[in-house]
């Protein structure tokens, strides 16, 4: 932990640094829990059928809970998919760029070039588009 | 002991004091860690307390009206009083909901904006852990707060949550592909992903040398934060508070601490990739105990960037909103991408001038590619008001 | 053999990976499912910290969880055919699914326990990621996997716009 209160250095590989994130998680983890704690025990409880009914504007439910499928946002999480999955492979991209030549930036521009297609392609289509 | 370096001085004081109690070395290490995660989530949690009056306060005047004023002078410990009263409220779960999921929702959307305190830089040895991965931690721990979204919505058995998380996850997912390209074209300038080491290579800051990345990155934090104007799906007006629409007490506070407390790790964020983090023309090489100062008031100018937006802007409509995503920021992102590696690429001779001609070169290339989309913009505009449909109808009502 | 701390920390790491995927084929209700599997990409995630490649790990948690897993429920939600009671999770084909993963299982350690796996004596350098930059681009090395990758996403991408379109 380079938070300076580290007074033995001890292994300095990769695998140290997340010591800190491991005792950080640990620590995120018990933090709702506590909150919650503290709130239980602050907190009335009188469980009654009509407050354990489900919210509708004041009314009853109608229907069952469930919604229609939409293409939609199928859609637009497989693009978000593809895009993720992209702006990953550049990462290591971008850290190499420093010492490549421009064939490195005209790799990528292919890279992107063939996906730019496939987002005009589904803003064409009017797959992008929110009914 | 070096006062100009406060902070690190206290930080070894402490930890030698620590070492000579004469456990093995990995239990001091243990107990430093611990320590410092603490210090970070109360960094975290006064976020919450000190930025959720500020906010109400800053919005109330820009709309010239008091704001909160009650609770003590000039209102600013509100959110004590909202704390005391979230928690003191009965805790109201749906019959039909599954219980397991309707209490991990809460827990699960705390955690990962408290995560993000562990990689963000408060001066030029203070830091919670200096990742090699900084940045793609962040964005790799935003992906769970989506995850805590949709289990909110799924978890209250109400259409009504459904629908706004499925509506929630769509925004932000449309958002965080505009956020991830900003960052690359960042990465490629700093040439490391480590928070750190961007703020190191910030000679000049990154805003002015790539002012379309820093727009495009505040604009999309906004929006994963669920702030207005791109708040639709969580205002009172709208889907009734949308995916927490059936949690009560504090569990409902859960995801406004979330919010809050994800709103200054994004603040702070913005200032360390874009506004130089803990640099002040010099002043951090001088006094560098003034450092975290240096990074709050940063922040606190981006959060303050943030309400004037909430006050000024009207909300986007759900389907303007991810259209500006897919249609605007997309492509717009990628373009600066690939102008900021191609100016990367051009020679300069001496290179102790690199940093300067290249981010010159690279404002002047930005802001032509602004103008130009500006200028697209207004064609796009023109036609669309020109639209034969618009003209039927507006010649109807006449 | 000596306990050490990552040895502990590994036995934790493939638990939660286990235990998310015994989750997934056991759990009746197909969300808890879906959550399960998160947990077992976020033990993944923590094995590759674990081999020192964090790079590896955050794009894990990125692309498995951020993206992948939400399609999944998204999928899942919008279903209402699979989260009905009629839909048996467990189905009439046990006795046969179990023979065949138990001769799985027999094949596999078989491999594992008989081939002496090459161990790296090197520690993961520093620049790991330049280097991985570098290789995914210099023409001797993985260019054209990197260049085919993009095509296959444009495959996906279009595939999924004409299918949706048909609706």
């Amino acid at each position: 932990m380079a938070l300076a209160l580290q007074p033995v250095k001890g292994g300095v590989t990769l695998l140290s640094d997340y010591n800190f994130i491991g005792v950080f998680v640990v620590v995120a983890i018990l933090f709702p829990f506590v909150a919650l704690g503290i709130a239980w025990l602050l907190r009335p409880k009188k469980p009654n059928p009509v407050k354990a009914s489900t919210y509708e504007c004041g009314l009853e439910t109608i229907g069952e809970t469930w919604v229609r499928f939409r293409a939609q946002d199928y859609i637009y999480a497989l693009v978000f998919v593809v895009f993720d999955i992209e702006a990953v492979f550049l990462f290591p991209w971008a850290m190499a760029y420093d010492q490549l030549g421009l064939w490195a930036l005209a790799e990528a521009v292919l890279f992107l070039g063939i996906l730019i297609v496939g987002l005009v392609y589904a803003w064409r289509k009017g797959a992008l588009r929110w009914q | 002991m070096d006062i100009l370096n406060f902070w690190v001085e206290l930080g070894r004081v402490v930890g030698e004091w620590m070492a000579s109690w004469g456990l093995p070395p990995w239990a001091v290490n243990l107990i430093a860690d611990f320590i410092g995660v603490l210090i970070l989530v109360v960094f975290g949690v006064m976020a919450v307390i000190i930025f959720t009056p500020m906010e109400r306060k800053v919005i109330a005047r820009m709309q010239d009206r008091p704001g909160p004023n009650r609770v003590w002078p000039y209102g600013l410990l509100q959110a004590l009083a909202d704390a005391i009263k979230m928690l003191t409220k009965e805790d109201i779960i749906p019959s039909k909901a599954d219980r397991a999921l309707h209490m991990l929702a809460p827990i699960l959307v705390v955690i990962p904006a408290l995560l993000i305190y562990a990689v963000l830089p408060w001066g030029p040895r203070l830091i919670g852990q200096d990742l090699n991965v900084g940045v793609l931690y962040v964005v790799a721990i935003g992906a769970i707060h989506i995850l805590a979204v949709v289990i909110a919505g799924w978890g209250s058995d109400n259409k009504y949550a459904l629908l706004s998380a499925f509506r929630t996850v769509n925004q932000l997912l449309a958002y965080e592909v505009p956020m991830v390209l900003s960052i690359l074209a960042v990465v490629l300038l700093a040439r490391t992903m480590s928070t750190q080491g961007i703020v190191e290579a910030q000679s000049v800051p990154y805003l002015i040398v790539t002012p379309i990345a820093g727009l495009i990155y505040l604009v999309c934090a906004m929006a994963e934060a669920n702030r207005s104007p791109v708040d639709l799906l969580e205002a009172d007006s709208e889907m009734v508070a949308g995916y927490m629409v059936e949690y009560s007490g504090m569990k409902f506070a859960m995801f406004f601490i979330a919010e809050y407390v994800n709103m200054f790790a994004v603040a702070i964020l913005v200032s360390t990739l874009f506004l130089g983090g803990w640099k002040f023309f010099g002043l951090e090489d001088v006094a560098p105990v003034l450092a975290p100062l240096i990074v709050f008031g940063k922040s606190v100018l981006v959060i303050f960037c943030m309400l004037w937006f909430r006050a000024t802007f009207p909300r986007l409509r759900f389907d303007h909103l991810v259209g500006f995503s897919w249609k605007f920021l997309v492509p717009l992102s990628l373009i600066n991408l690939l102008l900021v590696a191609l100016v990367v690429k051009i020679p300069v001779a001496d290179s102790r001038l690199a940093p300067w001609v290249q981010g010159g070169a690279m404002l002047l290339a930005s802001l032509v590619v602004m103008a130009a989309t500006a200028l697209l913009l207004n064609r796009a505009a023109r036609r669309l008001k020109d639209a034969p449909a618009l003209k039927r109808i507006v010649a109807v009502e006449r | 053999m000596t306990l050490s701390v990552s040895h502990v920390i590994f036995v934790v790491l493939s638990a939660t990976a286990l235990v998310g995927a015994l989750g997934v084929v056991l759990s009746r209700n197909l969300f808890r499912a879906a959550l399960f599997l998160v947990l077992s990409f976020v033990g993944v995630a923590g094995l590759y910290i674990l081999l020192e490649v964090e790079i590896l790990a955050m794009i894990q948690l990125l692309i498995y969880v951020g993206a992948i897993a939400i399609l999944i429920i998204f999928v899942i939600m919008v279903s209402r055919q699979l989260m009905s009671p009629q839909y048996r999770a467990w189905n009439q084909q046990r006795p046969g699914g179990a023979v065949v993963a138990v001769v799985l299982f027999a094949v596999l350690a078989f491999v594992l326990l008989s081939v002496t796996w090459p161990t790296a004596e090197a520690a993961v350098p520093q620049d790991a990621i330049a280097r991985l930059g570098r290789a995914l681009v210099a023409p001797d090395q993985f260019v054209l996997p990197f260049e085919v990758a993009s095509v296959l996403l444009l495959v996906a991408l279009v595939g999924a716009v004409v299918i949706a379109r048909e609706k």
